[in-house]
């Protein structure tokens, strides 16, 4: 067997790397797609806040059950789908700005979070893996979570794909046309709230945000046409996930962040590579032609 | 806007059926406040099927408000629109166009995906657009001239073809009832003109076509009724006797410049320039 396929398949003998690399794959196919809205409707600080934002319910799972992690899934879920109806109701309800009114849940739930972690003992170790992923010790029963929900999250866009064009789009055309746009907008709150407790455990609380939006981004740069960059947000997501993992295994760096790096990294390249390009053709000529 | 709209229980909506003999549109004392003031007071009138009426008015006049109430996407505080006999917002007949710098034109959609948005009422949920819907999209592309661009990107489009990609929305959805806000700011008298025959082809279909607009003059002899707005509505009827300087006064006050040529009086306009561009053409006065 050659170097490189020994590089590649060498970490697939540890099942924790196994079941790693599935997760990261679901994580980036999930957060690519609800990702792909959060960036066409400029959301990015919506679900940065969200991430923070279930925290406490985390907090609260985790106090109850001395760790297990199922009960803690349920308690984000549930904190993060009510945290998400809340800021879209009190942005509508007062004269708060929306971003104002998202920062001021954010940062009250995200203390409150670490104040309940803080209150057991050996905290730092168990709010760094809420706080940046700990995708290694993702478990059979967390996969099968991770799967059932990432299933749902995807097929709703699907199932609502022109519904959801048309609204972030054009909301007036939407309400012309006397879609429920009021139940929409809260469906895709929803489905950001559900992505982001889908993929807590691989990149954490903290470096969600990424996942969400810069994959998404970096389709952006490359395609003109929606479902195209929302396949290639999930290609290049799930993409991203496999070699950050490899690079985390190899380099060893916290697993998260070298996925969360390694996105930031593509992004860079691609938009360097559009900028050459536009350099390029401005020019109207090869740049090493044009002296 | 959409937080003050009537809101439907069912989720699938088809419209309501027309009521026979009722006007297309019949606008009721209708008055809309924002934050105390208003913009729009106590305005009334009614348009028969298959008119063509330029809406023009100074900027804040309410051209804007006025068509997202008959679009039914905003409830007025007083007053009442019905369309052929019905709330605005039990009609899926209504298109409504927005200004060009309402739109996200970097949006990753082609210029038939955004046509086809037009048909979603009559898909229904959870349907998918079937080949006699995109054969729909094609002709009314082609109605409009726009038959080439059919997978442009919509940025890739002149100021014209995107105005017109909007009427060939209109047309698929069927739409009965147009409202078009400020098609023709910053377009080329060629652009305008196609736009024109576009507006044509709706009228064609007896489609009523209301537009919001400053050119006076283009108002005058494109449109058969124009209507002068400044929060209350000045004077509805044929341009040439709605234009008249006291009405053009009271509409653009201090903004507007009366210039008497031999027959004929010039009116310029200064509103459609943002404030702190005001202009050159202060020294016309005469």
């Amino acid at each position: 067997m050659s170097l490189f396929s020994d590089l590649i398949l060498a970490p697939l003998n540890y099942p924790f790397m196994v079941r790693g690399l599935l997760a990261a794959i679901m994580v980036g196919i999930v957060c690519a797609t609800v990702g792909t809205y959060i960036v066409l409707r400029g959301m990015a600080f919506f679900g940065d806040a969200l991430a923070h934002a279930i925290l406490p319910g985390i907090a609260v799972g985790y106090l109850a059950s001395g760790g297990v992690r199922e009960p803690i899934f349920w308690w984000g879920l549930l904190t993060a789908i009510l945290t998400s109806l809340g800021i879209g109701a009190i942005s509508r309800a007062t004269k708060i700005k929306e971003d104002t009114a998202i920062g001021i849940i954010f940062a009250g739930m995200f203390a409150l979070g670490i104040a309940l972690i803080s209150t057991v003992r050996s905290y730092t170790v168990d709010l760094t893996h809420f706080l940046f992923g700990d995708v290694l010790g993702v478990s059979t029963g967390d996969l099968l979570l991770t799967g059932i929900f990432a299933s749902l999250v995807i097929l709703t866009v699907l199932l609502f794909y022109k519904e959801f064009l048309v609204l972030s789009f054009d909301p007036v055309l939407a309400a012309t046309l006397r879609l429920p746009d009021r139940f929409f907008e809260y469906l895709l709150l929803v489905l950001v709230a559900v992505t982001i407790v889908v993929s807590l455990q691989t990149v954490g609380v903290a470096l969600m945000v990424a996942m969400l939006v810069t994959p998404a981004a970096t389709a952006f740069l490359l395609t003109r046409r929606l479902p195209v960059m929302m396949a290639l947000a999930a290609l290049i997501g799930s993409g991203s996930g496999i070699l950050g993992l490899y690079l985390s295994y190899y380099l060893n760096l916290a697993s998260g962040a070298a996925i969360v790096l390694t996105c930031t990294g593509v992004f860079l390249l691609v938009w360097l590579g559009r900028t050459l390009k536009s350099i390029i053709q401005d020019r109207g000529l090869h740049p090493l032609l044009s002296d | 806007m959409v937080t003050a709209e009537r809101r439907k229980p069912n989720l699938i909506h088809r419209g309501i059926p027309h009521q026979p003999g009722t006007p297309i549109l019949d606008v009721s004392r209708v008055s809309v406040r924002y934050n105390g003031r208003y913009a729009l007071e106590d305005v009334s009138f009614q348009l028969s099927s298959g008119d063509r009426v330029a809406v023009v008015g100074p900027n804040g006049a309410g051209k804007s408000t006025l068509f997202k109430v008959i679009a039914g996407v905003l409830e007025p505080n007083s007053g009442t629109v019905q369309v052929y006999g019905g709330g605005p917002g039990a009609h899926i007949c209504i298109a409504y166009v927005p200004q060009r710098t309402q739109v996200d034109w970097d949006f990753p959609v082609s210029v038939a995906d955004v046509v086809m948005m037009g048909r979603i009422g009559k898909i229904g949920l959870f349907g998918w657009p079937k080949t006699k819907d995109w054969d729909f999209v094609r002709q009314s592309l082609q109605v409009v001239g726009l038959a080439d661009l059919v997978h442009r990107q919509i940025s890739e489009l002149s100021g014209g073809q995107q105005q017109r990609m909007f009427i060939a929305r209109a047309l698929v959805q069927e739409a009965e009832l147009m409202l078009m806000d400020e098609p023709l700011t910053g377009l080329d008298l060629t652009s305008q003109e196609i736009i024109f025959q576009s507006l044509e082809e709706l009228g064609k279909r007896g489609v009523t076509v209301l537009v919001a607009m400053h050119d006076l003059k283009s108002a005058a002899e494109q449109f058969d009724l124009a209507m002068l707005l400044n929060r209350r509505l000045l004077g509805f009827g044929k341009p040439e006797e709605i234009f008249t300087p006291e009405h053009l006064v009271e509409a653009y006050g201090d903004h507007l410049h009366i210039v008497h040529t031999g027959e004929q009086i010039l009116a310029l306009s200064d509103t459609c320039c943002d404030k702190g561009d005001q202009p050159a053409l202060k020294g016309v006065k005469g």
